[in-house]
This record gives C-alpha cells, sequence and structure tokens, in this order.
C-alpha cells in the first residue's frame, strides 16, 4: 500500500469539509433538543434547521418551504416517484432514461410492476437524450418524468430546462435526479420548471446520511414517510438535525466557492485528459465532452479490463472508478455505458475520474506519472494487443 | 473492495509466465471481449508428455489475472495426463480461495486448459460441439458446462451457477432452464446417497443423532442463511422432530416457511435420515 492518497472518486463520495465538520459539534454536544419541543432548549435548535432549510433553498432559488429534508439521495428519488405515483393511483405513465442512477430506475421498475407503464429513453453516442424520442413519448395522457440534470458516470449534462419546459408544456410533473449537479452548477428552479428535484449531502462535502428533495409548491405528493407532523407532515420522524445542519453549511460553501471550483477542476480534468490520451494509446473520452461535469472524467482504455486498473491505481493509493462488469458486482459492464453504445473492447476498461475542490495539481501529476506504466502492465498480459 | 487473499494479490501484481510459447504443442483461447474476460494458454512438452513451458495471456479483473497465473504455475512440469486432472477447485484452493462471485475466473481457467490440452491431441482449436446446447445466450454457457459446474463444486442455487460460469448473469431469461439442471443433478445426487448403504439414523443413538443435526446445521445451513443475514438455532430434538428457531432476518421473514420445509427440512433428511422433521419453535 502508498501512503500516498490521492482521492478522485468525488461523484461516489466526498470528504466531509472541514468547516462542515465543526459547524456539526455542537449538535452532538450542547444543542441536543428535539426541535418540535415547545421549550427554548429545543425551540433554538429548531431554529438551526430553518436556517439550513434557507442556505438550501437560497442555491436553488426555490422557498425555504418547497426544501424537504430526507436521508440520501435514493431516499429523495423514491420519495418523488413513489409518492407521484401513488397520488395518481393506477396505470400512470413514467418516462425515464436509460442512463439514470439506480435509484431512479430501480423506483421505476418498483412502478412498473405495480401496474404504471415505464418508458426509458435511449441515449446516442456520446450520452445525450433523444429529445424528439421524448417529444413522442410525451403524447397522451399527462406523464411522470424522471430525467437527471448530470449522469453521475460520464459527467454529461442533460438540457433540463428544454426538457421541463417540454414536460410542462404537455401538462407533466417533471423530476430531476440532481445529484451531481447541486452545488457543483447553478440551479434556478425560477427558470426550470422542474417540480420535484433530489440532492444529497456527501457528493457536497457533507457526511453521509443527509439528503433532500426540492418539491415545487402546489406538486401533489402521497406522504412518503408517516408519522409526525415534521417536514410539514410530508415525511415524518425527528429531524436528523446534525446533518441538517451539515448539509446547510456545505450548500453555503458551494455556493461561495461554485464559480472558482468549477473553473479549477474543469482545467485539472482538462489538463488529466490530454495527458492520458497523449500517453496512453488506444484511451478514448466516454461523452458528450461540449456538455459535463467540470469535475468529471469517464475514458477507456482499450483490451485491458477495468477492475485490474482500479486494483493498480489502488496500490498506489489513487482512488477511481470503473464501469466494468466485475467492478460493478455484476457480470455486465455498466448499464451507462452501454447505453452509449461503446464497444465492448473500451466499456470494459471504463474508467472514472472525478474531482472536487481539494483535488490539487500535485494529485493530477500523480496519476499522469503513473497511469501509462499502468496500461503499458496490462496490455502486455493482454491477448487481445495487435503486434505493431 | 474484493476480499482477495494475499496470494490472489500477489499473483495479480506479480503475474508468472506472462506471454506466448514459440511453436506450442497446445494452445487453447476461451472467453472473449464481450464476456468481459478471455484467457489463451500455449504450452511446449518435453519428449516424455511433461509441460517444460507454458505462458498466458489474459484481458480481465485481478482475479482472472490471478487465476491464470497460478494455472500456469501449477500445471509446469506436470505430465498432460496429470494436468487434465487439475479441477477449477483446484485453482480456487491454490490461491487460498476466491470470492464466490469470481469463482468463474477458475472455471475459465480450467477450460482454457482443457480446449489446449484437446488442441494437442487433436488439433482443433474448439472443444465445444457445435451441436452442443447453449443454455445461457448472453455468454454462450452450454448445458454441458453447467452440468459440470454444479456436479464439481456442488452447486444448489441459480445464483452459484452465475457466480462459477456466468450462465445466468445477463438478461437472465434462462434462469429457469438452469433451475431444470439443478434439480436434474439433485435427483443424481439422492440416487447415490440411496445406493450408499442403509440409512444411518437407524444404527445412531439419541446423542449421536443429535451432534449430527448440530454438524449439519453449523456446516451446511446456518452459514448459507447467514449469506442473507438470517441465522437459525437448534432448541431442541425429540426423536425425528428437530425445533429450531429462526435468527436475524428469517425471523419473521415471509419465507421463512419455504427455508424451514425446502431447504433445513430437506438437508437434514438427506443428511442425517429421511424420517426427519423440522418444527419452529413456538414462542
Amino acid at each position: 500500500m502508498s501512503d500516498r492518497l490521492v482521492y478522485l472518486d468525488n461523484n461516489v463520495s466526498t470528504q466531509p469539509a472541514p468547516e462542515v465538520v465543526a459547524a456539526m459539534q455542537p449538535f452532538f454536544t450542547e444543542l441536543w433538543g428535539n426541535p418540535s419541543s415547545m421549550h427554548f432548549f429545543g425551540g433554538q435548535v429548531a431554529r438551526h434547521v430553518e436556517t439550513a432549510r434557507e442556505k438550501i433553498a437560497a442555491l436553488i432559488h426555490a422557498d425555504p418551504s418547497e426544501i424537504v429534508f430526507t436521508s440520501c439521495g435514493t431516499e429523495s428519488d423514491n420519495m418523488a416517484l413513489n409518492g407521484v405515483a401513488e397520488m395518481a393511483g393506477k396505470n400512470m405513465r413514467v418516462i425515464t432514461s436509460r442512463v439514470e442512477h439506480p435509484a431512479v430506475l430501480g423506483a421505476c421498475r418498483h412502478l412498473r410492476e405495480n401496474g404504471h407503464t415505464v418508458v426509458e429513453l435511449a441515449v446516442d453516442g456520446v450520452g445525450q437524450l433523444d429529445i424528439a424520442a421524448l417529444r413522442e413519448a410525451l403524447y397522451g395522457a399527462p406523464c411522470l418524468v424522471s430525467i437527471m440534470w448530470a449522469n453521475n458516470e460520464t459527467g454529461v449534462i442533460f438540457p433540463i430546462d428544454e426538457i421541463a419546459a417540454l414536460v410542462k408544456s404537455m401538462n407533466g410533473i417533471m423530476h430531476t435526479d440532481a445529484v451531481q449537479v447541486f452545488g457543483k452548477l447553478p440551479i434556478d428552479v425560477r427558470r426550470t420548471p422542474v417540480d420535484l428535484l433530489s440532492l444529497s449531502g456527501h457528493k457536497i462535502h457533507a457526511p453521509k446520511g443527509i439528503g433532500a428533495l426540492y418539491i415545487r409548491r402546489g406538486t401533489r405528493l402521497k406522504t412518503y414517510l408517516i408519522g409526525g407532523h415534521q417536514e410539514h407532515g410530508r415525511r415524518g420522524g425527528t429531524e436528523n438535525v446534525p446533518y441538517i445542519v451539515a448539509l446547510g453549511k456545505a450548500a453555503e460553501l458551494m455556493q461561495a466557492h461554485m464559480d472558482a471550483d468549477a473553473t479549477r477542476m474543469a482545467k485539472l480534468r482538462d489538463r488529466l485528459e490530454a495527458g492520458l490520451l497523449k500517453t496512453c494509446p488506444d484511451s478514448r473520452i466516454n461523452g458528450d465532452t461540449r456538455h459535463r461535469l467540470p469535475n468529471t472524467s469517464n475514458m477507456s482504455f482499450e483490451f485491458i479490463e477495468g477492475e485490474a486498473i482500479l486494483y493498480h491505481l489502488s496500490d498506489l493509493g489513487i482512488c477511481a472508478s470503473s464501469g466494468s462488469a466485475c467492478s460493478s458486482g455484476s457480470l455486465e459492464p455498466s448499464h451507462v455505458i452501454r447505453a452509449m453504445g461503446v464497444p465492448f473492447t473500451a466499456a470494459h476498461g471504463s474508467i472514472r475520474f472525478s474531482l472536487s475542490r481539494y483535488t490539487t495539481d500535485a494529485d493530477i501529476d500523480y496519476v499522469l506519472q503513473h497511469m501509462p506504466g499502468i496500461v503499458t502492465k496490462l496490455r502486455a498480459i493482454s491477448p487481445f494487443v495487435q503486434k505493431k | 473492495m474484493w476480499d482477495y487473499t494475499e496470494k490472489v494479490l500477489d499473483h495479480f501484481r506479480n503475474p508468472r509466465n506472462v506471454g506466448r510459447v514459440e511453436n506450442p504443442d497446445g494452445t487453447g483461447t476461451v472467453g472473449s471481449l464481450a464476456c468481459g474476460d478471455s484467457l489463451t494458454l500455449t504450452f511446449k512438452l518435453d519428449k516424455n508428455n511433461r509441460i517444460t513451458d507454458v505462458k498466458f495471456q489474459t484481458f480481465g479483473c485481478a482475479s482472472a489475472i490471478a487465476s491464470s497465473s497460478a494455472l500456469t504455475e501449477m500445471v509446469l512440469g506436470k505430465t498432460i495426463e496429470e494436468a487434465e486432472k487439475i479441477t477449477n477447485r483446484d485453482i480456487a484452493q491454490f490461491l487460498g480461495g476466491l470470492p464466490e462471485q469470481k469463482m468463474h475466473c477458475s472455471v475459465m481457467g480450467r477450460e482454457a486448459l482443457e480446449v489446449a490440452i484437446h488442441n494437442y491431441r487433436t488439433g482443433e482449436n474448439m472443444v465445444k460441439d457445435l451441436e452442443e446446447k447453449i443454455v445461457c445466450t448472453c455468454f454462450g454457457v452450454s448445458e454441458n458446462e453447467i452440468l459440470r459446474v454444479i456436479r464439481e463444486n456442488n452447486l444448489t442455487t441459480v445464483e452459484q451457477v452465475t457466480n462459477f460460469c456466468k450462465a445466468g448473469g445477463g438478461c437472465g431469461g434462462c434462469k429457469p432452464d438452469i433451475e431444470e439442471l439443478l434439480a436434474t443433478v439433485q435427483i443424481e445426487r439422492k440416487a447415490v446417497q440411496a445406493k450408499s448403504a442403509a440409512s444411518p439414523a437407524k444404527t445412531l443413538t439419541n446423542l449421536q443423532k443429535i451432534k449430527l443435526v448440530q454438524e449439519v446445521m453449523d456446516r451446511d445451513i446456518r452459514p448459507a442463511l447467514q449469506r442473507d443475514q438470517g441465522d437459525a438455532e437448534l432448541v431442541d430434538m425429540d426423536g425425528d422432530r428437530v425445533i429450531i428457531a429462526f435468527r436475524g432476518m428469517c425471523a419473521g421473514c415471509q419465507t421463512a416457511e419455504i427455508t424451514r420445509k425446502d431447504f433445513i427440512e430437506a438437508k437434514l433428511r438427506e443428511c442425517v435420515s429421511p424420517t426427519i422433521t423440522v418444527e419452529e419453535a413456538r414462542p
């Protein structure tokens, strides 16, 4: 094992910001009251919960009353999709894409099992959505549409403004999983007519275990977690106060750093990609490079397999992800990479590097220094490399 | 991360015998890019039919590379007749074990060796008979290959079959066919057991029976339940009546009744006595 840690797996989880960790502390030691209590001790805690709600609302230009805290992005997605479907009753049409996060794909499959109709839209070779197919699918009775804002594996950004406007023009209900976008790029729900938007804490330097769902005022949603009056009765259960405060603080930091971070991360990411394309022959970038998150790079290295690359990187202290079959725990490569029609020669050798505000120039240098050696070593073993 | 043994990691990091033997006596290639792993094995023999040189090239994950490397070390110096006795379990054992989801890597090793030996003997490149029935079309796995991994590794579930030879791991359309093959082998196993002497239970004392039940519970039943975060305990025995209590995820599980009858009772009947009945302890 290496002493060094080069963490380039930030689409999976990010390092909790020291400021966030510090902001949480008092809620374990002094301010541990229940925000619902009718005494000063609980009441003072409630104020902090509401401040956090305001910070999150501010980041997406929503009203604080439209933010409901959940335990994670997956819960937000489930709450949105099941909540709308249960309100609609039987046989609703649900439109989604083939490249959604498993939380949405899984929830949609659940809806299909419960008698709803689910349409999964295809993407093209760079992972962009077929808008014409969406337009076609929208004809008929009003639909529930769930399309992610940006893809977690490739970073490809969908034109959510256009998609949401289209859905609303057909009286549909629009949900977007914005977990990878929240805090990284500007979101303005006054301009983008989404009804529901999922977000998560641990992708923006808050700890794991906290998320939120934006619910546009007037959107009818069946209560997801039945219990007390918390979150205006939309999600019962005592509030996870320290983590809610953490999410608020993290959102505030993201807002303060957003522009500078985006520019810096994109520069580092582009340097990483340019360097690897130059030093590793038969490599390619997966996804639409014109519309992409500034922190995400998904590259394929032909004739070698992703898990083997990850283990060699890991030995050097470099953390990344792969869309290969073996590292996904299934026998087939990533559904996102396959939906894009990436050939098998490249799909099994796809590696995702995802950066954060803590990524340094030295981190990128370190990967650029070691990656060519790993690729050469594995290609020397591979039966598919043609002798030149 | 996978729970790889040090030996797996060592063979992955420092693979032995990489490359292709020049003018090989036998060559075997299995798998494909589409399948996610592939192995080409080449060997050379001396005049006594001993493998004096062997090399591999593998496209695949850490355990695929390690299994291939291990295989080359295992066959080096062996005669063809000795080498062809190597099973996928031997390869996994040589590496100190493989995670179950990775057992197909060891099967790929055994298959490549088999194809290479066949190639040496006949000059053909394929062992697979084109007439052979393909069960899993996603990964091109034949009925015979599935039956073989079931028999050689004592498999009992579709999930295990997928872990060992990939069949059923794509669209999943062949899972009912795999169920049938598992049932076929199950009948074979029962027939073999029926033949092998009379039921041991007849000569067991009460104490021996209790001990045997406990043994089967600990060895075969509880580890399987624990894999799904469940568990079961032996509470009491009264003649052939075995009383158990479910624990963990099994407690209150909707399918606990099926687990009791079709798994625990069936297993105890098979291993202890055909007259055993299993009941759940009343709270």
